[in-house]
């Protein structure tokens, strides 16, 4: 139920704009990799193409391999949906749709593709994802409210639920805590360390210590001004990266001489 | 007062301009919505006053000698038969223009399309109705005769065709045309407003672009697609002169394909120049049940919006 990710020199393109440059990064399944690095270095946009996600904008593309297994991407014929359905992803901000139930929220990818389960089975996945994601004693009694009543800590662990419940190889995570307050943002930490026991988990963060707690491996990346395409400066062990990195950049960034 | 550290010694007079700003827009905004329902009101209150004297007339005295209710019951049904079908064909075509722009189009296109789609809603009514009169209703002519022949059996395409092809069923074809623009513009407004967030949440949980439209656009533009209907109804009701051209009317009939039905708009429209005493009256009273009929179709419309309130995002 996870895979990992090999990327060989990754260009990324907002029309003609190179956002990020000759990017090759291996992702280890069953582990945490944190991307950290300035705003705008590029390390988001990097995320959404491990899905195809990026392509959503108009004039955006990608050059290189992203290998799934051994699976490239980016190949010729592959849909960006099944891609998509195999790898997850939680944004920024809490996004649980709002016309939909909690329960309907859980199982909205499931229902994709005109998929059809018994009841049972999906009541099964509805508490097993919401278990999953630590939501259920929460939500338990009011599965048929609106996913949007909740708190911002509680949509974002729905919004987990939610990929978690299509059985992914792999979640992405783009700063999955920046808009929640320290006690969410714990439960979210506290999730993400049983998920790695399941699936791969990429996770963007602008708080280096969450990246500290969290994470196997760690990459930074930086950019050399604006207009400039963004890099990956370092990657290696989290450890390494906070207490010995090998590059001067690394060192000024993580201690806070930096951005 | 003096000495508060908020409002600077400077600033002071500022502040105070400030407030008399404040005070000359709330009176403006209030003396706008104050005049908007007293206008309403003065609608309601003339059409009330001078259709008086036709509900209190002896029932041999009114158009057709059986009284105001089998004078007005015809074509209050002409008149929703006419927006029903100019609906049934306007809403699905609208929509899906609209998402077409919105979700489909490349950009140079859509903007293109746009703008026709814009330039639609601005032909005059008495272009469409002469479009519909000397092009469409003859164009129809054999169409008609088809369905006279092989779909005669149901009661709505009972032969024998008309022979002019100005029918009820072109009258609603010519409003459906107008209301299109009306119900396609505004949805496309809807459309791009919706989240890019939801939309982003569904195309990463692998949902194809028409699931993803279903899941986070559709929901969320259901009120505004209800609106939007309910304007384009609003028009399709009230519209005199295209009706006015394109049918020949005559009275209740239930095929679609022959002459016959009349609605209320055209109907006031055509006797109204040489309507005096009664006659007058009844018409302002048909003119008053209009303006009802719009009233409750927009109470339901938002009644239809309300019910799903705790699901629109709003919360």
């Amino acid at each position: 139920m996870s895979k990992r990710i090999d990327v060989s020199d990754l260009n990324v393109y907002y029309g003609d704009f190179r956002a990020v440059e000759d990017v090759n990064i291996t992702i280890e399944a069953k582990s945490v990799t944190a991307f950290i690095g300035p705003s705008g270095c590029g390390k988001s946009t990097f995320l959404r193409t491990l899905n195809r996600m990026h392509e959503v904008i108009p004039g955006a593309r990608v050059e290189g391999k992203v290998l799934l297994d051994g699976d490239n991407l980016y190949a010729d014929g592959v849909d960006p949906v099944t891609v998509r359905s195999q790898i997850g992803m939680v944004f920024q901000r809490p996004n649980p749709f709002p016309t939909m139930s909690i329960r309907d929220n859980v199982l909205a990818g499931v229902k994709l593709n005109s998929r059809r389960m018994p009841k049972s089975d999906a009541e099964a996945l509805v508490e097993k994802s919401l278990r999953g994601a630590n939501l259920w004693n929460e939500v338990k009694d009011r599965l048929e409210k609106p996913g949007s009543g909740l708190s911002g800590g509680q949509q974002q662990r729905l919004c987990i639920a939610r990929a978690i419940a299509v059985s992914p190889e792999v979640i992405l995570m783009d700063e999955p805590c920046s808009a929640l307050d320290p006690i969410s943002t714990l439960a979210i930490e506290d999730l993400i360390n049983e998920l790695k026991d399941e699936y791969t988990v990429v996770i963007v963060t602008h708080n280096m210590q969450q990246a500290a707690r969290v994470s196997d491996k760690t990459a930074f990346f930086n950019i050399a001004g604006t207009g400039k395409p963004g890099k990956l400066i370092e990657f290696a062990e989290t450890a390494t990266i906070f207490n010995n990195p090998s590059q001067k950049s690394t060192e000024d960034y993580v201690s806070g001489r930096f951005g | 007062m003096s000495t508060t550290k908020l409002v600077p010694k400077a600033g002071a007079g500022q502040a105070a301009k400030g407030r008399i700003g404040d005070k000359v827009f709330s009176g403006a905004a209030l003396t706008a919505g104050a005049l908007i329902v007293a206008v309403l009101f003065a609608v309601a209150l003339f059409l009330i006053v001078q259709a008086l004297p036709t509900f209190g007339a002896a029932p041999a005295d009114i158009t057709g000698g059986e009284g105001f209710f089998s004078y007005i019951f015809p074509i209050v049904i002409g008149t929703l038969i006419a927006a029903t079908i100019a609906l049934l064909i306007a809403t699905p075509i609208g929509v899906a223009v609209a998402l077409f722009i919105s979700h489909y189009a490349p950009r140079k296109l859509a903007k293109g399309l746009g703008y026709v789609v814009d330039l639609l809603a601005a032909i005059p009514s008495v272009v469409y109705g002469a479009w519909g009169a000397s092009f469409l209703a003859s164009s129809l002519k054999g169409p008609y005769a088809w369905l006279a022949e092989n779909a005669g059996w149901i009661p709505i395409f009972a032969g024998p065709a008309s022979g002019t092809g100005k029918t009820i069923l072109t009258a609603g074809i010519v409003l459906a045309v107008m209301v299109l623009p009306i119900i396609a513009s505004l949805t496309r407004e809807i459309f791009l407003q919706a989240p890019m967030l939801h939309q982003e949440a569904a195309l990463a949980l692998g949902a194809t672009r028409w699931e993803m439209i279903r899941m986070a656009v559709l929901p969320f533009a259901r009120g505004g697609i209800i609106s939007a209907v309910m304007l384009g109804l609003g028009r399709a009701l009230g519209e005199t002169m295209a009706v006015a051209l394109v049918l020949s009317s005559g009275p209740l009939i239930a095929s679609l394909i022959r002459s016959g039905n009349q609605t209320i708009a055209a109907e006031i429209a055509l006797d109204f120049p040489e309507a005096f005493g009664l006659r007058m009256h009844e018409l302002i009273a048909a003119g008053l049940v209009l303006f009802f009929i719009t009233l409750l179709v927009n109470m339901v419309a938002r009644w239809i919006i309300n019910r799903h309130k705790e699901f629109s995002g709003a919360n």
